[in-house]
């Protein structure tokens, strides 16, 4: 650390973390204090460097993909989507329609995930544990949803490059239609706690501001941007998936503080579960499954069936591929063997389906996208969420660049806890929700 | 703002500094000489394209294919709705680049993970150190010659592991 005392000013330096319960990640701000008031600070990250950048290199394309769940873990779909959304851009391929609509609903549900999680903590820092305890509990349910869908609560894996891994269970609505209550109910609960909390209100008004200008200077984006009234949202700006079919607004704060950065967000919710009924309600309908009537039979049967004759009837599959049988697949992955799987049935039961399932999975063979760049940027829940990928044509890229929100956010920590009280770098620093796996990669 | 008319306007405010232009779908694509960088960008920032957010500053390592490291730089503008993809090559026996710290303040920490992770010297950075490793690392973990397992001294004792 360069940040020295300075014992003619009798100043003092506190350590605040890394390992810190306020701090949401493992990071380390050094503050050199007189008195309680901070003249200087030095913010120091890289706890969490798991070098994702250098692994991705290493792996192949279709590998990758888990890594980008512990980006954001606590909004892991929307990560998988941005990556899915580059490599789509740089292979020329569309998801089908269903599968975006899918999508978009994943990632809404991940974004109130994100939310009602950065809220609760900072009300939590504040004092305010019930509100923590009543977002968590929103979150459940929010949570409930995404696991039904993808079977997983954060390390989802779902969206896939061409479509998503499964289709949504036949029952998906009643565990929305929860959800989506449930959270309505909380937001107005915690509305009621906090807005007028003259507790919250004394560690919030006026803390922690950046101007417009400012804001833009330090690469900020996603709700902390709006926070300061500058209206960006990659949504739509450059709507993606189906966003553009969507009705909603962009909230926008006045003066870019603590309590505008909490405010953003709690409207943000709302307006992401607008975005999830119309979803729901607009999704295409899901292909029937023919197989309903007919006695499924073993793989293994299915296998030395096939060897002399073609058509046997549908494959009992193992559970965990429940949602990608063969009649639902067209909805949710695109119908180019190249870049995705082959149904299973197919590969078990046709030689294109097994020549085409080892094609993807051999090594030098698989995912192999033209020679050449993209980036493609999605909003995440802290803000523009970007993939910039060089390929050079072989199975695995070249380079990985992920642009992170939360590295440009923190970047202006120390800016905005200078001259304040030690006290409020915690709500500060809790308002800009700083995620360590995105931060650190 | 047409791309062609900002295509057209560097090459006559900035004669000989570009060293290619296209444009790719929505994307632009400028490749500038390094020295001409600050100023370039400095009028890319300015009105009438105001090129206001610096998305995004990496760095790619292109040394084993064209003997150069590409620093890649992706600006939008708010007011257009636009991004300008912005490159430069820097040779590997010269990889030093002016800082872009006095235009975008967020070009510091990005520019410490480049320097970190690459290697590359920003000239008139205020504070050029490492962000993401620790002090004592050894090499630059991002460039292609670094082995995916190397081991390093551990950050306080300095023996390896």
């Amino acid at each position: 650390m360069t940040l020295e005392a300075r014992p003619e000013r009798n100043t003092m330096l506190l350590n605040l973390g890394p390992s810190h319960p306020a701090m949401h990640g493992t990071v380390r701000i050094m503050v050199e204090l007189e008195g309680e008031r901070i003249l200087n600070s030095e913010v120091e990250i890289g706890y969490l460097h798991r070098g994702f950048e250098k692994t991705c290199e290493n792996r192949t394309y279709f590998n990758l993909l888990p890594y980008t769940d512990r980006l954001n873990y606590v909004s892991p779909l929307i990560n998988n989507a941005g990556y899915a959304l580059a490599m789509e851009k740089l292979l020329g391929i569309e998801a089908p329609e269903r599968a975006q609509y899918i999508r978009v609903l994943m990632c809404e549900l991940s974004r109130i995930s994100d939310h009602l999680t950065s809220v609760a903590a900072m009300g939590m820092e504040c004092g305010a544990f019930t509100v923590f305890l009543y977002m968590m509990k929103a979150r459940e349910y929010i949570w409930d949803v995404i696991e039904f869908t993808t079977g997983a609560r954060m390390t989802a894996s779902y969206i896939r490059i061409g479509g998503v891994r499964a289709d949504l269970h036949p029952d998906y609505r009643a565990a929305l239609e929860k959800a989506v209550r449930e959270t309505r109910k909380v937001l107005k609960d915690v509305h009621g706690l906090l807005d007028g909390n003259k507790i919250f209100l004394a560690r919030t008004k006026g803390l922690g501001a950046l101007t417009p200008e400012e804001a833009v200077s330090y690469g900020w984006t996603g709700p902390c941007l709006r926070s300061t009234g500058v209206r960006y949202d990659v949504r739509k700006a450059r709507p993606y998936l189906v966003y553009d079919r969507m009705d909603f607004d962009v909230p926008l704060g006045l003066n870019g503080d603590n309590y505008d950065r909490y405010l953003v967000r709690m409207m943000e919710i709302e307006q992401s579960l607008r975005i999830v009924e119309q979803a729901a309600a607009a999704l295409p309908p899901r292909a029937p499954i023919a197989a309903g009537d007919r006695p499924s039979i073993d793989p293994a049967e299915a296998i030395r069936v096939s060897r002399s004759q073609r058509a046997v009837g549908p494959v009992r599959l193992s559970p965990n591929l429940e949602g990608s049988e063969k009649d639902v697949y067209s909805g949710i992955l695109a119908d180019d063997r190249r870049w995705t799987l082959p149904p299973k049935e197919d590969a078990y039961t046709t030689m294109e389906g097994l020549i085409n399932h080892f094609l993807f999975f051999m090594k030098g063979r698989g995912i192999r996208p033209p020679k050449g760049e993209v980036y493609f940027s999605v909003e995440g829940g802290n803000g523009e969420l970007g993939f910039y990928i060089v390929s050079d044509g072989t199975d695995r890229p070249y380079r990985l660049h992920l642009r992170a929100p939360c590295f440009h956010i923190v970047s202006a920590l120390e800016r905005l806890i200078k001259g304040r009280y030690v006290a409020d770098v915690i709500p500060t620093f809790g308002s800009l929700n700083m995620i360590g796996g995105e931060l650190d990669r | 703002m047409g791309s062609e008319s900002l295509i057209g306007d560097i090459e006559k405010s900035f004669p000989g500094e570009l060293v290619e232009a296209f444009r790719d779908g929505e994307d632009l694509f400028l490749v500038i000489r390094p020295e001409a960088l600050l100023r370039i960008m400095g009028s890319l920032k300015e009105p009438p394209y105001s090129f206001k957010l610096l998305l995004d500053l990496t760095c790619v390592d292109f040394r084993g294919d064209t003997g150069a490291f590409e620093m890649v730089y992706h600006l939008f503008s708010l007011d257009a709705n636009a991004r300008v993809r912005v490159k430069v090559r820097l040779p590997a026996e010269r990889s030093s680049l002016e800082s872009l710290t006095d235009l975008w303040r967020n070009a510091n920490w990005l520019e410490r993970e480049v320097y970190d992770m690459f290697g590359v010297v920003f000239i008139g950075h205020p504070d050029l150190k490492r962000i993401l490793m620790y002090d004592g690392f050894e090499g630059f973990p991002l460039r292609k010659d670094y082995p995916l397992r190397r081991r390093q001294p551990k950050a306080d004792t300095g023996k390896t592991t």
